[in-house]
């Protein structure tokens, strides 16, 4: 495993993910603002759990990257359309087991099942994220098959250099 | 007019237009009928599509009520000096009161809570025996024109989704959609009280508050919030509440992200009641800059006048040295003007229109207000840093060059262009005002001389060609007879003293010819009447504090104009002669702003301080022309 490669790749991934996802936003495609939903969970102040969001949701990138990189090992394959394809299968399951889970441990997401109190007032996913706008899932699959192909690419790069 | 009415009082579907009432954050601003009806409201910021405009067609427009079953007399105030509208119904069963707000927050709560980003809140309490109410939420997307999927989601409350927004209603009375509409009808009980909170969100995931008590904090906190705002002001003559009224009214018609300031926060609403005098006002007119700045400054919202002035000189930059006439909240270009043809219009008056045509004129008086709005600020102490200064100085290089051509005036009407003398008069304020901030070392490098030779030329001009003789008044074409109640500002702006022998001959013209039995002014003769104009009305008051009448002919038309604001203390853009109900978009900034100028002035004569603070001391240096040259 190419430790450098890994981190300057799954550096550079979710840098591109995360300005997918905000372009995705701001032209009003999807309100899923990840680096929100994240820093949310560790503030209420809108514009510093922004920051801190996207923070971390940069740590969270490079360590699934770890992931990718592993997959890629083991299938002794990394190129830009294999890792598309894991980006896809990684954006199912945050859309699907992810965004069903996270009314239950987002500190401050509210549920249909329970409502709203003071604390729990943020706005639930729903399925597929659909609450955030129909065309959420496509920005999610898209976003995440630019992560998985960023790194396939730069992954597969790095070893033919 | 501040007596209670009943509900449909009116006599026909259409509430009057000074029936209404608005709410507002700043960002985008809501009208609610006294029936208690959202009947307009356009988020997340003035101009965008509306989601209510029963204003605009009773139908298909879209509108939130929550008014009592039956009749019931109707009385409003907004609680004392705030923006915080209550309504209050009372019937021989009982009285409630209905509170309407958009909220604000302080930073320790927007620490602690999450908050949305934009909401409306309605409170309904009964304070004696029992009413039925009625509430009936009927959103309409993009003016009315296309229905929208309401959808209950459990606990949460109802939501639908328009573009990339999404908006949740919550509501403490269970609702029932039927054809796409909402509706619950509930007794309540004194004591008892149902809450409401609307919301928007388009950047992220929306965020819903809970409809507890803490939603009545939330009420008392904006409440103190205007109250600190409106009661800051330094005015304290014997039109304080009238004024502060008005100061809020402005400040709900700002725009807080970049400080400009809209005309209006309406669209259509007609100059002449089935006519086609429809126009969308929800831009900024840098027309209205001077008189904005001199109320602002001179009632202490320094803060404002600062924004404001940032805004006029940052906002524009894309087309400095150029200047458009009216941008949009963030400087730029206006929508381009188009008809919603699928709209009645109100009362009837088509065609409705989005957008203003009148972005692509020519105008060149607001070279002259936004100079003279940034005079006002360096004489009222302000500094202007040297990118202001650079700007102030392009400004005046464009003037210098074309202050002889013919332009469409003030007025914005579409049949031409001609050479206005309001148009020349602001030249030349222009030019005066760039020499005298020169002349006390606030303005650098500027070509002083230059400008001294054309302010001469253009003083020449206007005393040459737009006096008349034979009418011995100052007429609003060069060469014409033709009248205007602009005219009068030609001593507001230092031109000519009010109390000069020319200016008493132009003012006994335009009362002769544009004046009605009321005291009224029409801003010009035309032939498709339209309202009396009513900033034109507190023009004439200012005319009269200022030396062209007796301080008790300007306090008896000032209380002459008092009897056409509606209950709340609002003022349309005009005033019809025959009835005396607002005409044109409301509430209208120009005239609350007119409003506060006057009793300036009145106040300023009344304490014998100097007047015309907002011009510089050294303007009665000019001497006035005699009458008769």
């Amino acid at each position: 495993m190419n430790w450098t490669s890994w981190l300057l790749s799954g550096f550079l991934a979710t840098l591109a993910l995360s300005t997918f996802l905000s372009a995705s936003q701001g032209f009003g495609f999807t309100r899923m603002n990840l680096p929100y939903l994240i820093g949310t969970f560790v503030t209420p102040q809108r514009e510093r759990a922004k920051v801190y969001g996207f923070l971390i949701h940069l740590l969270n990138g490079w360590l699934f990257s770890i992931l990718y990189v592993l997959v890629f090992e083991a299938r002794h394959m990394a190129n830009w359309w294999f890792g598309a394809l894991l980006g896809l299968a990684h954006a199912l399951t945050i859309l699907t087991v992810g965004m069903s889970l996270i009314p239950g441990i987002h500190p401050r997401m509210a549920s249909e099942q329970h409502g709203i109190n003071a604390n729990r007032q943020l706005e639930p996913p729903g399925f597929m994220a659909l609450n955030y706008g129909v065309q959420t899932p496509i920005s999610v699959f898209l976003a995440h098959a630019v992560f998985g192909a960023i790194l396939g690419s730069l992954y597969h790069l790095s070893h033919a250099a | 007019m501040d007596q209670p009415k009943t509900t449909g009082s009116v006599g026909s579907d259409w509430p009057a237009i000074e029936d209404y009432g608005i709410i507002g954050d700043c960002r985008s601003a809501a009208l609610v009928s006294r029936d208690g009806s959202i009947d307009w409201l356009c988020w997340p910021i003035f101009d965008k599509p509306s989601i209510f405009a029963a204003l605009l067609d009773r139908q298909r427009g879209g509108y939130w009520r929550i008014s009592p079953v039956g009749a019931a007399t109707i009385e409003r105030q907004y609680v004392q000096d705030s923006n915080v509208l209550e309504t209050r119904f009372t019937n021989h069963s009982g009285s409630a009161v209905l509170t309407d707000l958009m909220p604000s927050s302080s930073r320790a709560s927007r620490e602690r809570i999450l908050l949305p980003d934009h909401e409306i809140l309605r409170k309904l309490t009964c304070v004696a025996g029992e009413l039925e109410f009625e509430i009936e939420f009927s959103p309409r997307a993009d003016y009315g024109k296309n229905k929208v999927q309401l959808r209950q989601f459990g606990e949460l409350g109802l939501r639908f989704a328009v573009g990339g927004g999404v908006y949740w209603l919550r509501s403490s009375v269970t609702l029932t959609i039927t054809d796409g509409v909402a509706r619950a009808r509930v007794s309540i009980r004194e004591g008892e009280t149902l809450r409401f909170s609307f919301s928007y969100s388009e950047q992220a995931p929306a965020v819903l508050p809970p409809l507890d008590p803490s939603l009545d904090e939330r009420i008392d906190y904006s409440t103190k919030a205007w109250q600190k705002w409106g009661r800051h002001t330094v005015y304290d003559g014997e039109y304080r509440d009238t004024v502060v009224r008005s100061a809020l009214a402005l400040k709900l018609l700002s725009y807080a992200p970049s400080g400009a300031i809209i005309a209006a926060a309406t669209t259509s609403l007609p100059e002449l009641m089935g006519g086609d005098l429809n126009w969308d006002y929800r831009y900024c007119w840098l027309r209205d800059a001077s008189f904005t700045i001199r109320a602002l400054l001179e009632l202490d919202y320094w803060d404002e006048a600062e924004d404001f002035l940032d805004w006029l000189l940052h906002a524009t930059r894309l087309t400095q040295p150029r200047l458009r006439i009216l941008y949009s909240l963030y400087g730029d270009k206006a929508a381009a003007e188009r008809e919603l043809e699928h709209l009645t219009g109100y009362c009837g008056s088509r065609p409705v229109r989005i957008g203003n045509a009148a972005r692509d004129q020519l105008q060149l008086d607001v070279y002259g207000e936004v100079i003279d709005a940034a005079a006002q600020f360096a004489f009222h102490g302000g500094r202007l840093d040297q990118e202001m200064q650079r700007a102030l100085i392009g400004f005046g290089d464009y003037v210098a060059k074309n202050w002889d051509e013919p332009d469409e005036g003030i007025w914005e009407p579409r049949s031409g262009r001609a050479n206005h003398t309001h148009s020349r008069l602001l030249c030349w304020t222009a030019m005066d005002r760039l020499v005298r901030l020169s002349e006390r070392g606030m303005l650098q490098r500027a070509p002083i001389e230059d400008y001294k030779r054309i302010s001469n030329s253009i003083r020449r001009q206007i005393e040459e060609r737009a006096w008349n003789k034979q009418m011995q008044s100052y007429v609003s074409v060069l060469d014409s007879d033709q009248l205007d109640s602009s005219l009068l500002l030609l001593s507001w702006y230092g031109f000519e003293e009010a109390g000069s022998a020319r200016m008493r001959g132009t003012y006994l013209a335009i009362r002769q010819h544009l004046s009605t039995p009321d005291g009224l002014l029409f801003r010009y003769q035309r032939e498709k009447p339209e309202g009396t104009f009513a900033i034109c009305s507190f023009w004439e008051v200012e005319y009269l504090a200022m030396g062209g009448g007796s301080l008790e002919e300007a306090r008896q038309l000032f209380g002459q104009l008092m009897k056409y604001k509606n209950d709340l203390g609002l003022y349309g853009e005009e005033i019809d002669a025959n009835t005396g109900a607002a005409l044109g978009n409301f509430p209208q900034a120009f005239t609350h702003v007119g409003l506060i100028g006057a009793a300036l002035s009145i106040d300023q004569r009344e304490k014998g301080e100097r007047q015309l603070a907002h011009r510089p001391p050294a303007a009665a240096e000019h001497s006035p022309a005699e009458a008769t040259s």
